[in-house]
């Protein structure tokens, strides 16, 4: 809006578009003294403590054990590398967390539509109790069950073939180490590579000739026949690692700990209710003449379901989905309260021994952030592919 | 007029609609119908049958509730006593002890309020200036110092008040501050709406623990020599912070769904900005979002118990406290149902509140 020339003049503070930009300047500013303010009472004190900044505490030698790690790592190592432990381990419950609760939080948000009245109402309790309680609370409680309820190694529960619960975590029997499985996996490599291609194919033919191809049976066959195939060329190993007693505790198998365990149970428990929501929310969101529509011109039924209602759902739960598996991955920074070595339990240790908190506390921030980061820029992509096509 | 004949065979043989569904017609339809469902009945039966007896024979039937705790130790079930006999601990904290009626009076104030704003009828601005004169109330009863009543250290502080207190006064502080960072956000200003998203964008993006973090080790080196603030007011700041926002995400959806013709309205009147957003713009944006902002509320609510990490006496850490005493060790399933009680009655309240104001504040619904 800038006057034109017939129009009196009009005092500088009176129009809009400059007063908008006095306020700007008067904004930054502010914002800019704050921050002047905050560093420079920061260096004083810095100097005031003697605390060197900056980021060479990081080659330095750690000199403290991490109970659990995906890489070897040991007390001499370099801080950095036990950082780098830390941030695996966060990915790996987050990971593992993530998958459980989706299929947990599925399960439960289409038991919740069930027209079955038992069904209906336990899934509603189960949402209900879980979303409103603490994260933190259940992590504690779980934590607890585990040492109090579960005797010592020696008389480990054992409730199925290859199971061990005791107090000092869960043993798991695995297959024996054999060539045939990296081989299989790089069967099931290839055989998904094939199956996306093939559904590819299928859908460019489907679109200039109609003329449609199965695709559920063979990309089956590809992905999970290639490996079987391959894993009965090598005469079909059935060796397992099963774990045993030995001393004090189980060797053999995949020993998870306690503070693992109670940590992805407590996540996973509290995120499914909401993933669960989310899951109700978005086919609720699909009206009833969708179907009918859709029954009206002859469509199949699982043509209505592939073609006509999970489009329309998905669209409307991936985004909250998306953001309660970001939600399970800042929550997984509670690790520290039960013990687990994830990357703020890491980091805290870390600033307790050299007292370099500002570094230590950016560093936990840019490590989420890179998290929350990837999944907005995920989430837009998808937002772009998805979105509803207007006349 | 002509005579209609009456079949009154057909008449007698025509059977009433049915209105009433007896106990096992209701079966039929709920849990009965079809194959797949009767089995998933009969599976989740079976489930409950396993696990809801053995839990009210524990919890209930085998349980000691005013014993110590030598006692509960021979006991097969649950022993309540050591909620029971720890409660004034585990709500009170390290308050001092004949000083307990001071924070059981600000914490029945709080329930006051609460208890008028949950009914729509009570809400004007009366009830407005009751919450603010309340909350100094509060403020007051806590920390004495002034009237007649005596000091007490806020270090001191802790247990259920100091969980009602970080949230009711972090809700408190973080929504004006929230709506003003969604004005920000919407602004056309573009210098003011960067800061926002930044701002909205960088604390969304992390855990709250790490915001703790920094409230508890680094807040302290931000401040000049020889002032210090103390751990609990850190923690204040660093939820309200937090909580912020996230307010501020959900006022932004309540601006979005404003429709452009209620600006032009304001504008045909001569409305400056100000004036534009008070009188027209946030009371509809702000109606629209109550029920999401009340889950931001819960999980505010829920959030509080996060400060255990830095060492606060909230009421989680409180009751931890007393499970790790010698004498209670082992009684933690007890102690954290509880806990998980209170937290979910207050919780689900919240929830069921704000399912009762969506219906209540839907005025576009005529029919």
């Amino acid at each position: 809006m800038t006057p034109s020339e017939s129009e009196p003049k009009v005092p500088f503070w009176l129009d809009p578009g400059k007063r908008a930009i006095g306020f700007q300047i008067i904004t930054c500013l502010m914002v800019g003294l704050l921050a002047w303010y905050l560093v420079n009472n920061t260096l004083v004190n810095m100097e005031k403590q003697s605390i060197a900044s900056g980021f060479g505490f990081l080659e330095r030698e750690a000199a403290f054990e991490i109970g659990e790690s995906l890489i070897a790592y040991s007390a001499s190592d370099s801080y950095a590398k036990a950082l780098f432990v830390g941030v695996l381990n966060t990915l790996k419950v987050s990971f593992i967390g993530i998958i459980l609760c989706l299929i947990i939080g599925l399960f439960i948000g289409v038991a919740r539509l069930s027209t079955n009245w038992l069904v209906k109402k336990l899934a509603m309790i189960y949402i209900e109790v879980m979303q409103n309680i603490p994260v933190l609370l259940q992590l504690f409680f779980w934590y607890a069950l585990f040492y109090e309820m579960f005797p010592s190694p020696r008389q480990a529960l054992n409730p199925m073939a290859g199971l061990f619960l005791c107090n000092r975590g869960v043993a798991l029997a695995v297959p024996a180490s054999h060539p045939a499985y990296f081989q299989m996996f790089i069967a099931l490599m290839i055989g998904l590579v094939l199956g996306f291609g093939l559904k590819r194919w299928v859908k460019k033919r489907k679109f200039t000739t109609g003329r449609d191809f199965p695709v559920l049976w063979p990309f089956l066959g590809l992905s999970l026949g290639l490996p079987l195939l391959v894993w009965v060329l090598h005469g079909a190993p059935m060796q397992m690692d099963v774990p045993e007693l030995k001393g004090f505790n189980f060797q053999g198998g995949i020993m998870l700990s306690p503070e693992f365990f109670a940590l992805l149970l407590g996540l996973v428990i509290y995120t499914s209710a909401f993933v669960a929501e989310a899951v109700r929310a978005g086919i609720q969101a699909v009206s009833r003449g969708q179907t009918e529509a859709a029954m009206s011109i002859g469509l199949k039924k699982k043509h209505i379901l592939n073609l006509v209602i999970l489009p329309q759902a998905l669209r409307v739960i991936i985004p909250p989905l998306t953001s309660q598996m970001l939600n399970l991955t800042k929550n997984s920074s509670l690790a520290i309260a039960i013990g687990y070595p994830d990357f703020v339990s890491v980091a805290n240790t870390t600033i307790n021994q050299t007292g370099q908190s500002i570094e230590g506390v950016a560093m936990i921030m840019a490590c989420y952030l890179v998290f929350s980061v990837s999944t907005s820029i995920f989430m837009n992509w998808y937002n772009k592919k998805s979105k509803l096509v207007e006349r | 007029m002509g005579i209609v004949a009456i079949d009154k065979d057909a008449i007698q043989k025509m059977k009433p609609p049915v209105v009433h569904r007896g106990a096992i017609g209701w079966l039929k339809e709920n849990l009965f119908n079809g194959v797949f469902n009767s089995i998933l009945t009969l599976v989740f039966l079976a489930f409950l049958l396993k696990f809801v007896p053995p839990f009210i024979k524990w919890a209930f039937i085998d349980s000691v509730w005013f014993t110590t705790g030598a006692e509960c130790k021979e006991c097969p079930g649950a022993c309540w006593s050591v909620v029971l006999k720890n409660l004034r601990f585990v709500i009170f904290g390290f308050y001092p002890h004949d000083l307990h009626w001071r924070p059981f009076g600000a914490m029945l104030l709080l329930f006051t309020l609460l208890f008028f704003s949950y009914h729509k009828r009570f809400w004007s601005k009366k009830l407005g200036y009751a919450w603010m004169i309340g909350l100094v109330a509060m403020g007051i009863l806590m920390k004495g110092g002034i009237f007649w009543l005596t000091p007490v250290d806020s270090m001191k502080w802790g247990g259920l008040p100091l969980t009602l207190l970080l949230s009711v006064f972090g809700l408190a502080a973080a929504y004006p501050l929230g709506v003003i960072l969604a004005l920000g956000r919407d602004s056309h200003m573009p210098m003011i709406r960067y800061l926002s998203i930044g701002y909205i964008e960088l604390i969304r993006g992390v855990p709250l623990i790490s915001l703790l973090f920094m409230s508890s080790i680094i807040f302290p080196l931000f401040l000049p020599e020889g002032v210090t603030i103390n751990k609990i007011l850190r923690a204040q700041v660093a939820i309200i912070l937090f909580t912020a926002a996230y307010v501020a995400e959900v006022v932004r959806g309540g601006l979005q769904g404003m429709s452009g013709g209620q600006y032009e309205a304001a504008d045909a009147l001569g409305l400056n900005y100000y004036q534009t957003m008070r009188l027209v713009i946030l009371p509809q944006a702000l109606k629209i979002v109550i029920p999401p902002t009340l889950s931001v509320l819960i999980s505010a609510f829920k959030d509080t118990s996060l400060v255990v990490i830095i060492a606060l006496y909230d009421f989680l850490l409180t009751s931890k406290t007393v499970i790790q005493h010698p004498e209670w060790n082992g009684f933690s399933t007890e102690m954290y149902l509880f806990v998980a009680l209170m937290y979910f009655l207050g919780c689900f309240s919240m929830s069921n509140f704000s399912r009762k104001l969506e219906q209540e504040l839907d005025t576009d619904k005529r029919s």
